[in-house]
């Protein structure tokens, strides 16, 4: 654990925040990541810990004020950089299970933001849930606290795929969780994943019919990415599961855009689905949006990320090391990169290549001539070839085809010259 | 009295009388180096304490492989009754990739050792080199070795070997390398049996290059046996056949190291230097004679060095081409039969076809430039020369198949080899299963005892440098031993099968083969380039072909996901990555029109596989 290393961060960051804060382009927003769950699950690599305890500032009790205590160190740097953050733009708590915590200490941490940075009117302001881990009170309390959204695990609604993915929620929780969030008067986003081992195409459309009974307003579908490192990819690694299936995946992903845009969802971005049915665009994340069109957040907790105007860094994985440095105030981030004009571009060209908004081809005539005659002609080589739409080209935009959309990483590869 | 000569007689002032040349002829792990080391440490040359193990070898790999590639040649005292005898023996490979060599080295002694394991007996390789030390008239001694080891059965394999030479069984000698027992004996057989040998002092200067190594110190050092006359330092030679001129710098022998020496006379054995840079210059076989009394006929059986098989090797990074062209350009300067020309693939890039004189020779080289010049290769399938003759009569040598003649072809003769197998009788089913189904020919099959039999088949190089050897082992539980020899050519249906990525060939993977044949082929690499290649954005035909004439296809399946469908939330750097790594995967792609191919792709399809057929 990196105890004593000086993070680079406050040196750096000055330069990096009075551009963000100067370009009035550029949003800010806010990720708060609790890393507990209570079991962990097969399939899952992300940051996040079964123990209630992991040491002074890294338990059930104690995280909030250690969160709180990260953002006021962040204000400081605002301070010392001469520099006003903007109002936030959306809050996301994201984790783990977020709502492990005590719906007050969740909103004792955005009150807190919301003190330090201010939030815009209409912010987004989500919270991350386990339906096991919500009661009608919590979920009024989160309401109450200022909290507008609520993105709910359910990846199943099928017995055997849950199993496969070991996730203990109970089925019909997430029936009754939705009905507080509803009664909140909150929006509801609910997160499924396809392409399971072992899921029919039955199954995959049981999971989508029960979570349309929902009426969501807002689905994220992920096709499942075996992780190195998890327990899935080891079961296998060994035979007890088949691998997953490109193809099947395909297949589900058009059954997926099929449904969904007749019930009157609008997809937006690769695995993101809005309830939309008159193109207003509405319901669309503003949180996620404004990670995928390469906006400025401030990322508190252990293992979160950050972006301001090109630079970017992570704070500490663990959450006993990230307390530890938090609470002896020292910045608790241990990396940070800030990519080249190569590498930007190549990011810009990733995320924006996702959305139904689209990739404004003037990033690559902001580039360099050359550069840009290279993917215009590329791009239009696409739009030949059904990968993207040609009306969208047109206006200097390029949107995937529905095609285009499975194919997305090989559009970003053409476009980026490789 | 000690054995050891007490005073033995200088290099350039030996009586030829008391001069014995002779040879080891043995089988990879029949213990030559063993015995050799022995013999250096008996006859004092080299004593226990400077002794290294395989004095011999001196190439770490030969020394891995059990391979003597280089031969070399060491004098050694040893008296008998009272008189001081030289012994040069002569190192000779083992190898039928070197028979060329091996029959150079023959022709400098006049007599060989056969030594045999005395717990495994004769193996085709032995018995090929064998035959010809016979040929060479020369006194053969033989020898069981490994007496020492509990499964040695020295009787039973001293009546093989009765049989196949006609002496008594009791007169063939038993010995260990290993502990020593019967060396002595067997130096005092050499001195005994083993004709001194003959020539005219007086004569202009005859020497025989049996070989030439580069040194970098030195330059080129030549081996040679005094026939007639002398050399010595500061005076001008000539080389017979490639008909240049040098000045002699230094004459010597080797006991074991170089002691320079005021010449060479009539039987002796010893090197030459030059100051020749490459040994291309000093060629095996040749002949050395004085530049001012030149002698009028050389001594004979000079041959070029004829590759026989040949192969693409090109470098897996492609900046590494200059490397690759370097690295060659000085393993050349070691080995004359070592030819190069630069080539280039559509699928491999820049290259060059090399021509082997087998495929131990194709290994060792490939292994060398791997190793010693830290080159990462690819070698295409090897293939033999085939002289094709067109619609017009005009013969068109071909060795490489990409060179293989479009449109009307009269005939196509390939060379052939006549291939020696012993085996364990059990398995002259197994064999001659084999053999018909690699289109040889029986040519006769001789008892060496009860449970061992030669067999010998006329076939296809062809088939030998493919998987004949590998399929022999594996069909004959490992028991066969192969040696062949090549034996004149013959005109066979034979084609050139092409495959096809989306309709363009990959040049590196055409192969000629019998017709009947060509089908297994194209169904084998089209199925395996399948599994190889992987999906792209459209639908990729691979297709195997005669000409015009498909055989064979399979179908990639156009890739329909290629998304990962989630970003990592805020961990952009992670997502990037994983492009930038993609990015570098790419630059090992080889692109066959627009399909692209990972550079892994064509080293595992490009490798032999034993399990297939």
């Amino acid at each position: 654990m990196n105890q004593t290393e000086i993070s680079s961060i406050p040196q750096l960051l000055p330069d990096f925040v009075s551009s963000a804060v100067n370009d009035a382009e550029r949003t800010f927003s806010l990720y708060v990541h609790v890393p507990f769950c209570l079991t962990r699950c097969g399939y899952c690599d992300f940051n996040t810990y079964i123990s209630p305890d992991m040491g002074p500032g890294a338990s059930h009790d104690s995280f909030a004020a250690t969160a709180i205590k990260e953002l006021e160190y962040a204000a400081t740097l605002f301070e010392k950089s001469g520099t006003e953050p903007k109002p936030l733009h959306s809050v996301f708590f994201g984790g783990g299970t977020p709502t492990l915590l005590a719906a007050e200490d969740l909103t004792a941490i955005l009150s807190r933001a919301e003190q330090l940075f201010g939030i815009r009117s209409g912010a987004e302001i989500t919270t991350e849930a386990n339906p096991d881990s919500l009661t009608a009170q919590s979920v009024q309390e989160l309401a109450d606290g200022g909290f507008n959204r609520i993105s709910m695990g359910m990846q199943s609604s099928v017995g055997h795929v849950l199993q496969v993915l070991e996730r203990t929620h109970n089925p019909d929780n997430i029936v009754t969780a939705a009905q507080w969030i509803r009664a909140a008067n909150l929006e509801m986003s609910l997160d499924l994943i396809f392409g399971t081992p072992g899921e029919s195409l039955e199954d995959w459309q049981a999971s989508l019919d029960t979570a349309l009974g929902l009426q969501p307003d807002h689905l994220s579908a992920y096709g499942l990415i075996v992780e190195e490192g998890t327990k899935l990819a080891a079961q296998i690694r060994r035979g007890v599961y088949p691998n997953t299936d490109p193809d099947d995946q395909a297949d589900k992903y058009l059954v997926t855009e099929e449904r969904l845009s007749a019930a009157g969802y609008r997809w937006y971005e690769i695995s993101n689905w809005a309830y939309d049915p008159d193109h207003r665009g509405i319901h669309q994340s503003q949180h996620n949006l404004a990670y995928w069109r390469d906006q400025d957040w401030w990322g508190i907790g252990p293992g979160a990320h950050s972006h301001m105007a090109g630079l970017r860094w992570w704070n500490a994985k663990h959450p006993a090391a990230y307390a530890s440095r938090v609470l002896d105030n020292i910045s608790p981030a241990i990396g940070h990169e800030i990519p080249d004009d190569d590498a930007r571009l190549l990011e810009k060209i990733m995320l924006g290549v996702r959305l139904a908004e689209g990739l404004d081809t003037a990033v690559f005539e902001e580039y360099d001539p050359e550069t840009a005659q290279r993917a215009k002609t590329e791009a239009e080589l696409l739009a030949t070839q059904g990968l993207i739409e040609p009306s969208a080209l047109d206006r200097g935009k390029i949107v995937p085809t529905l095609r285009g959309r499975l194919l997305d990483d090989a559009i970003t590869r053409r476009l980026a010259g490789f | 009295m000690s054995p050891v000569a007490s005073n033995p007689p200088q290099p350039g002032s030996t009586d030829p009388s008391v001069i014995r040349n002779f040879c080891i002829v043995a089988h990879i792990d029949h213990g030559k180096s063993t015995l050799a080391d022995r013999m250096l440490q008996n006859t004092n040359v080299v004593t226990p304490r400077e002794m290294q193990n395989q004095f011999l070898d001196s190439m770490d790999i030969e020394r891995e492989r059990g391979i003597t590639i280089k031969s070399q040649a060491v004098r050694m005292p040893w008296q008998v009754d009272g008189t001081d005898y030289i012994l040069n023996m002569i190192d000779t490979p083992g190898h039928v990739d070197f028979a060329y060599e091996v029959s150079r080295s023959l022709a400098a002694c006049e007599g060989a050792i056969l030594l045999v394991d005395a717990a495994q007996g004769i193996e085709a390789q032995t018995l090929a080199n064998l035959y010809l030390a016979m040929e060479h008239e020369l006194e053969i001694i033989p020898v069981l070795n490994k007496i020492d080891l509990p499964a040695a059965e020295p009787e039973r394999y001293a009546l093989e070997i009765s049989n196949l030479i006609g002496v008594d069984p009791d007169d063939v000698l038993k010995v260990s390398g290993k502990t020593g027992e019967g060396v002595e004996a067997l130096l005092d057989r050499v001195v005994n049996t083993v004709p001194a040998p003959s020539g005219a002092v007086d004569a202009p200067a005859r020497a025989m290059i049996f070989d030439s190594i580069y040194d970098t110190y030195r330059g080129v050092i030549t081996y040679v046996r005094m026939v007639d006359g002398r050399l010595q330092p500061r005076q001008g030679i000539k080389m017979m056949a490639t008909g240049s001129d040098y000045e002699l710098q230094e004459t010597g022998v080797y006991s074991p190291d170089a002691i320079p020496g005021d010449g060479l006379g009539v039987g002796e054995v010893g090197y030459l230097i030059t100051g020749v840079k490459d040994v291309s210059e000093s060629k095996v076989g040749d002949t050395v004679t004085s530049k001012q009394n030149p002698a009028p006929e050389p001594i004979g059986g000079y041959r070029e060095p004829q590759p026989m098989v040949f192969s693409g090797l090109y470098p897996i990074d492609g900046s590494d081409y200059p490397a690759l062209r370097d690295a060659l350009e000085k393993l050349q300067l070691n080995d004359a039969a070592l030819s190069y020309e630069p080539e280039t693939s559509v699928a491999l890039g820049f290259g060059f076809r090399v021509g082997f004189l087998g495929l131990l020779h194709l290994e060792i080289v490939r292994e060398r430039l791997e190793r010693e010049y830290n080159l990462d290769l690819i070698s295409t399938a090897p293939n033999v020369v085939y002289k094709v003759t067109i619609e017009d009569g005009t013969v068109v040598t071909v060795t490489n198949p990409s060179e293989f003649p479009e449109g009307k072809i009269l005939q196509v003769e390939e060379p052939m080899a006549m291939a020696t197998i012993i085996v364990p009788s059990e398995f002259i089913g197994a064999v001659m299963e084999l053999s018909q189904s690699k289109r040889g020919q029986l040519k006769g099959m001789d008892y060496l005892s009860e449970e061992r039999v030669e067999i010998r088949y006329w076939i296809p190089l062809a088939e030998i440098v493919f998987d004949y050897f590998d399929l022999l082992k594996s069909r004959t539980k490992g028991y066969a031993s192969l040696n062949w020899q090549r034996d004149g050519s013959q005109i066979a249906d034979l084609v050139k099968v092409d495959i096809l990525l989306q309709g363009d060939t990959v040049d590196a993977f055409s192969a000629i083969t019998h017709r009947d044949h060509a089908y297994s082929y194209g169904v084998k690499m089209t199925s395996k380039l399948k599994e190889l290649i992987p999906r792209q954005q459209f639908e990729v035909p691979i297709q195997a072909a005669i000409g015009s004439r498909i055989i064979a296809r399979e179908n990639i399946r156009a890739i329909r996901k290629d998304v990962l469908s989630k970003c990592y939330g805020g961990d952009i750097s992670r997502k990037r990555k994983l492009l930038e790594k993609q990015k570098e995967g790419k630059k090992r792609m080889k692109m066959v029109g627009t399909v692209e191919v990972p550079q892994e792709a064509f080293i595992a399809a490009l490798s032999t596989d034993t399990d297939s057929k």
